[in-house]
């Protein structure tokens, strides 16, 4: 039993070793100790969406699960998106389709957009607005990122 | 908020887990996909001195035919079941329940037994094994033990479970040829804990009588509302009827005894017993009698 442990893991294609307090959340891990605030930090209990990331290909909740338990994963985070310079498909269509304002909820919904899109080719607008939903926005009223989601169903070559 | 501190273990065999649990007693909790127990832990609402940590234990996360029944494992993600072939062959009832449960982000993690032994009595997965009759195997580091959803869920966040046992498997009788099912719930928004729901399965004879029933209700009290007494008296030996349907729609709502809280008041959750426990009922006719 332990109350710090060291852990391996790989974020965004690149590993990471470190020591963690048993308690420390992988939200926090990815923000403060990997310094990638991408990730954002809403309710802190599940229900905003905005901590979405992805781990061994899976959305997940960062902000309920240690860094402990993320020992020997694959994690990706939304700064694992866009090659270098180059916006990802679903970040170019989130872009023309104005599907965000303020962006504190965007991290979360481009992570759960990808790990959708790759299942969903050609969804339906209710299928959108389903897979949307575990995601909370306080800005756009969702127009916008329900329409983006569309044009990176079709931008996106996958 | 930052969780407490706690010491960490995270056992790789069930054996090894028992050993913890056997050796802390009251002052360990199990974390399994930790969509409930998290949120409580960033609260402070639970402050557990020892957390053993069961996700490393791979032989907890299965969904197998046994015995007439499909076994599942603790540990099974929410998302594996939905996507479980075996699942909807068998129990398409639990594949249709667990698709609302919260998000998808939190199926990915999580799991069949930690909904169970998390008890909220909104919880999706409850009222359909509580409608299929399913059972519930506890072990301990000394004993191993089985018991019916009645045994098991005690009220509000409290079940039969005692310090030092664990929540293993849970398993489904595979309900006769003819079965159609239903799950039906009310939510203001998708994903929300639903303020009423039901699971329904009825057995339907060659002549097209109803032979068999299961209900199984959540929301409505502070634990699953097994209606199975009451569909059984009113829907067996007969065709389906809508009379007999509303029947038994108002003899569950007269019978659930609902609590109040911020998200409805008891009133408001007796009536949607009884529209859930129609829409479900009528869901698992259609399905039975069509085609
Ligand atoms: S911060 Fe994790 S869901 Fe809101
Ligand atoms: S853009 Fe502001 S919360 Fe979504």
């Amino acid at each position: 039993m332990d109350n710090e442990r060291n852990i391996d893991v790989t974020v965004n294609g690149r590993s990471h070793s470190a020591n963690v307090p048993a308690r420390r959340r992988l939200s926090e891990f990815i923000r403060d100790d990997l310094g990638l605030t991408g990730t954002h930090v809403g309710c802190e209990h599940g229900v905003c969406g905005t901590c979405t990331v992805q781990l061994d290909g899976e959305t997940v909740r960062s902000c309920l699960m240690f860094a402990v338990q993320a020992d020997g994963a694959e994690i990706m985070t939304v700064e694992g998106l866009a090659d270098g310079g180059a916006l990802h498909p679903i970040q170019e269509a989130f872009w023309q389709e104005h599907g965000l304002q303020c962006g504190f909820c965007t991290p979360g919904i481009l992570m759960t957009v990808h790990e959708f899109l790759l299942e969903n080719k050609g969804p339906l607008e209710e299928e959108i607005r389903h897979a949307l939903s575990g995601n909370l926005c306080r800005c756009t009223g969702y127009q916008n990122i329900v329409k983006a989601v569309e044009t990176a169903d079709r931008l996106w070559e996958r | 908020m930052r969780p407490p501190p706690f010491s960490y273990a995270d056992p790789s065999t069930v054996d090894e887990a028992l050993d913890l649990l056997a050796q802390h007693g009251d002052d360990a909790t199990i974390l399994a996909g930790g969509q409930s127990l998290v949120p409580l832990l960033n609260f402070r609402l639970a402050q557990p001195a020892v957390i053993v940590d069961i996700n490393r234990i791979a032989d907890l996360a299965y969904i197998e035919r046994r015995n007439g029944a499909l076994e599942i494992g603790t540990l099974t993600r929410q998302r594996a079941v939905e996507r479980s072939a075996a699942v909807s062959e068998a129990c398409p009832l639990l594949g249709e329940a667990v698709a609302d449960v919260g998000h998808v982000q939190t199926r990915n993690r999580g799991t069949v037994g930690g909904s169970l032994a998390h008890a909220d009595p909104t919880a999706e997965i409850s009222a359909a094994v509580t409608a299929l009759g399913g059972s519930l195997r506890l072990r301990s580091a000394s004993a191993e033990r089985t018991l019916t959803p009645d045994e098991f869920f005690v009220s509000n966040l409290m079940t039969a479970i005692e310090p030092g046992e664990m929540l293993v498997a849970v398993a489904l009788p595979v309900w006769p040829a003819g079965t159609a099912t239903c799950f039906n719930e009310f939510s203001r928004r998708q994903g929300d804990f639903a303020l009423a729901g039901a699971a329904a399965a009825l057995t339907f004879g060659g002549d097209g009588r109803i032979e068999r029933a299961g209900l199984g209700l959540l929301g409505v009290g502070d634990r699953p509302f097994d209606g199975a007494a009451i569909a059984s008296e009113l829907l067996c030996g007969e065709k389906p009827s809508e009379a007999a349907v509303q029947a038994v729609a108002e003899r569950v709502q007269s019978s659930v005894d609902p609590l109040s809280d911020i998200h409805s008041p008891a009133d408001y959750r007796r009536h949607l017993a009884g529209v859930v426990t129609r829409r479900a009922l009528q869901g698992a006719i259609r399905r039975g009698t069509s085609g």
